[in-house]
């Protein structure tokens, strides 16, 4: 796999506009439009309109279209996970990244170096996408999002169970989970529903067309209805999600004294969810924890680790520990919210 | 253990009254014996064992995955409490996680040196909630939001019995409160309150205006001044003596200068003061005093606390609540004439023929500690609670001042949506610049139409965020009431208000016309 003499820096480095692969001549998740770019999936800090040319998942490019407009003057070339295609000197493949529907880690190989970017990654299992495929390579570029022994997110099915019972303990009122809509929104969504939660879910207005695009790659979401369709409904006991901004919003005044859930990796963390406002924080995140993020670098085998966006420090700290050559890489235009 | 570890955390981040009522009442119900008593106990601060050092948390943490990761992960978390519960992991050979009774038992046994090794079992046990409240427990500061009377309240509430009726027995238990919960789940005979000292839940006045008062018979009522202390009920029997403040909550250990000076037995309702000579201090200079576990001596010295008492319930080993006022007050004053009662005084009747003659009475009183006017009539007998009729409470006239709205920052429950506490300023120069320095918050005076005004003036004048809070442009005027102000180091502006609320807003008046801190200044005692 590896060639001592190759540095990989040579080829894949971080500019201005984004992370870019020279011998390729491609961004991959660049911050601002260009040429061409390989997106690893939709959502707002990886996926940006504007491109001449956009290489991602299906899915991805389902989920960019219907975030951009439709993309008109993009061109799209979807990959599916596995395959492989060449681009300039550059062989890039998609395999399962785990974090949301569509989403993807690109292997780039070049002169029989391989290196992974990872982009945003869980290992848990969601039933909204095939699981994280650890790639071995010679480089692995990875999140650090929760990248602190501080995060060790618990089970899903003991976060909902917390949610359904509050609903038990407040029959009378609203419960309002905030929710990304992007990935969040719809493995909620499913989590409910594993736990055998079968009633009508309410949506908020800017989460239909990203469910109705689930259900489309036949993520089955059970029975919702947007919040506007109701007209008599009290909304007593109700589940309700909408976007963490809507629970602050004047939009929120129409349901019944309501329980403000949220849904987040961060929520963990008493005062970051008293900080966002949250009455009933639930931990339910689509980014790996720190044993997540500590077991894939043993499962990748990498003996250069980049790690970026997030907590950056404590990950390289404890890479080194162990004896990987690791270092921060500073990309442009990475949200650290949301997650 | 789990299940009080849930409830603390529900609690924690609950803000709403009766939501927090109802999570420990669904606690109550399910939880076992002896647990729910001890969840009791540590939910009104009655549980008593020797608390872990910080030196001992941080030492584990660093043990556990290294010193610079435990700095960066606390740094981060910023409570070492959580922090060690955050990283710590369930470790699947440790076997079943405790009960809080096996907890709190083992903890009140155990030895100094027995306790890291017992801690560390019962980390590996639990998850991190759990670890969480266990450490929570440890370090002494559950902090939740719940008083001793709401945690009562609860109790009472799950046996369909008014909280008086609890507090009434309560100094007489002590944890689990096995015979308290006999009561109030099973059906079993009330608990007596057979211990010495016990609280006696006091009888509270309605607020009245000037208005009201003319529908009212002088004749038939006695004023007194309403001073601005603490109501507080001094207990002493079968050599126990306590102070108690009026939601019964003991604070005796906070004034030991009174309850050394207790050399009698009977139960009495006054005001706790602090007292220089003859002058009272300022609401401030007690509240130096309160929320304390110990008093430091210099405290004792530069602010000696003492009991302006006017009510008396129990005397001599009878009960005096059913007799009427001016019958209690005669009982009173002859006891007080028996000897000197270093610490004790009795605040005086104030002699009216008519309303008229107190209202200016009422007016002159501005200074001196008082607050208004409390008016009770002769015949009314001591009954617990708020009844309708008998006590009045004739609260001095605000002042005002004109302040400029800062910051608001969204409410809670009903109010998430709202931008609903705010805090504002009044002007100052600071070297040749004027500009506004905080005087104090508010979140309530207004009516649920100015709610919506006021919410909506902030999200459209909004110029920075910080968290929950909103920076907004400096031009909105309000007229704020509070009831009194003082000197305070702790505040920027070098003084506080007592009890703000918004009054009035002031749309018509231009910010710049608002009131200065030297004017407010003036307003000092």
């Amino acid at each position: 796999m590896a060639t001592d003499t190759l540095n990989p820096r040579s080829w894949l480095y971080p500019t201005p506009r984004g992370l870019y692969c020279e011998p390729g001549d491609f961004y991959v998740d660049p911050a601002v439009a260009v040429a061409r770019a390989v997106i690893t999936h939709g959502h707002g800090d990886h996926a940006r309109p504007g491109h001449r040319a956009a290489l991602a998942t299906p899915e991805t490019l389902a989920i960019m279209r219907a975030r951009f407009e439709d993309m008109p003057n993009t061109t799209q070339q979807p990959l599916a996970y596995g395959e492989t295609v060449r681009l300039g000197e550059v062989e890039v493949r998609l395999a399962p990244a785990g974090h949301i529907l569509g989403s993807a880690q690109a292997v780039l190989a070049f002169k029989g170096q391989r290196i992974v970017v990872s982009g945003d990654f869980k290992r848990r299992p969601d039933p909204t996408c095939p699981p994280f495929e650890p790639v071995p390579c010679d480089v692995f570029i990875t999140e650090a999002t929760f990248a602190l022994p501080v995060f060790h997110h618990p089970s899903d099915a003991g976060e909902i169970g917390k949610l359904l019972r509050s609903i038990a303990t407040f029959p009378e009122r609203t419960h309002l989970v905030g929710v990304y809509a992007l990935g969040k929104c719809q493995r909620v969504i499913k989590l409910l529903r594993a736990a055998g939660y079968d009633r009508r879910i309410w949506l908020h207005g800017s989460l239909l067309s990203l469910c109705k695009l689930y259900q489309d790659y036949g993520v089955d979401l059970g029975d919702v209805a947007p919040v506007s369709d109701a007209i008599l409904e009290t909304f007593k006991g109700a589940i309700v999600l909408c976007p963490p901004s809507a629970m602050a919003d004047r939009w929120s005044r129409r349901f019944a004294d309501p329980v403000a859930a949220l849904c987040s990796g961060w929520m963990g963390v008493r005062a970051r969810a008293r900080q966002r406002g949250a009455e009933l924080p639930l931990v339910i995140s689509d980014h790996a924890d720190w044993p997540e993020l500590t077991q894939t670098l043993k499962d990748v085998g990498a003996p250069k680790v980049w790690v970026t966006h997030g907590r950056e420090e404590a990950l390289v700290h404890y890479a080194r520990s162990i004896g990987i050559d690791a270092e921060a890489l500073h990309l442009a235009g990475r949200e650290d919210e949301g997650a | 253990m789990q299940a009080f570890a849930q409830l603390l955390d529900s609690l924690s981040f609950e803000a709403a009254r009766n939501a927090k009522l109802r999570l420990i009442e669904t606690y109550l119900r399910a939880a076992p014996d002896p647990d729910r008593g001890w969840a009791l106990a540590a939910l009104t601060g009655g549980l008593d064992f020797p608390t872990a050092k910080p030196a001992l948390l941080r030492g584990f943490g660093q043990d556990k995955i290294g010193p610079e990761l435990f700095a960066l992960s606390y740094d981060y978390v910023g409570d070492l409490a959580e922090t060690l519960a955050l990283i710590w992991e369930i470790n699947p050979a440790a076997g079943p996680p405790p009960s809080l009774g096996e907890v709190i038992e083992t903890l009140q046994r155990a030895t100094k040196t027995q306790t890291p090794a017992i801690l560390k079992r019962w980390l590996d046990a639990l998850d991190s909630t759990g670890r969480w409240a266990l450490l929570k427990l440890l370090t002494g500061a559950l902090r939740v939001g719940v008083s001793a009377r709401l945690a009562k309240q609860a109790a009472a509430n799950v046996g369909s019995q008014p909280v008086d009726a609890v507090e009434e027995i309560w100094h007489g238990l002590s944890p689990p409160y096995r015979p308290l919960f006999d009561w109030l789940l099973h059906g079993a005979p009330r608990p007596q309150s057979n211990a010495g000292g016990a609280f006696l839940p006091p009888m509270l006045a309605n607020p009245i205006d000037r208005a009201e008062l003319d529908t009212l018979d002088p004749a038939h009522f006695r004023a007194e001044w309403k001073w601005d202390g603490i109501r507080v009920q001094v207990a002493a029997s079968g050599g126990v003596r306590r102070l108690y403040s009026r939601a019964g909550e003991d604070v005796s250990a906070a004034f030991p200068d009174i309850v050394e000076a207790i050399d009698f037995e009977g139960v009495f309702d006054g005001e706790l003061l602090v007292r220089r000579e003859e002058a009272v201090a300022s609401f401030n200079d007690l509240q130096q005093r309160l929320n304390r576990k110990s008093v430091t001596t210099r405290m004792l010295k530069e602010h000696p606390a003492h009991v302006r008492l006017y009510d008396v319930l129990w005397l001599e080993g009878r009960d005096l609540r059913a007799l009427g006022f001016d019958e209690r007050r005669a009982r009173l004053e002859a006891w007080m004439a028996e000897k000197p009662r270093p610490r004790f005084d009795l605040s005086p009747l104030v002699p009216f023929r008519d309303w008229a003659y107190l209202t200016e009475m009422r007016e002159e009183a501005r200074s001196d500690g008082v607050e208004g006017m409390m008016l009770k009539r002769g015949d009314s007998p001591y009954l617990a609670g708020r009844p309708k009729g008998p006590w009045f409470k004739w609260k001095r006239d605000p002042m005002l001042a004109d302040c400029v709205l800062m910051y608001a920052q969204r409410g809670h429950g009903k109010r998430s949506s709202f931008y609903s506490d705010f805090t504002f300023g009044c002007w100052r120069e600071v070297e040749g610049k004027r500009e506004l320095a905080p005087v104090g918050k508010a979140y309530f005076g207004f009516t649920d139409e100015e709610l919506r005004w006021l919410d909506k003036w902030v999200r459209d004048h909004t110029t920075d965020r910080f968290g929950p809070v909103r920076e907004v442009t400096q031009e909105l005027v309000l007229e704020v009431a509070f009831d009194g102000i003082a000197r305070s180091s702790r505040h920027k502006s070098g003084l506080a208000l007592r009890f703000p609320r918004i009054h009035r807003i002031r749309r018509d008046k231009p910010a710049a016309e608002a009131d200065t801190i030297d004017n407010l200044l003036q307003l000092l005692p």
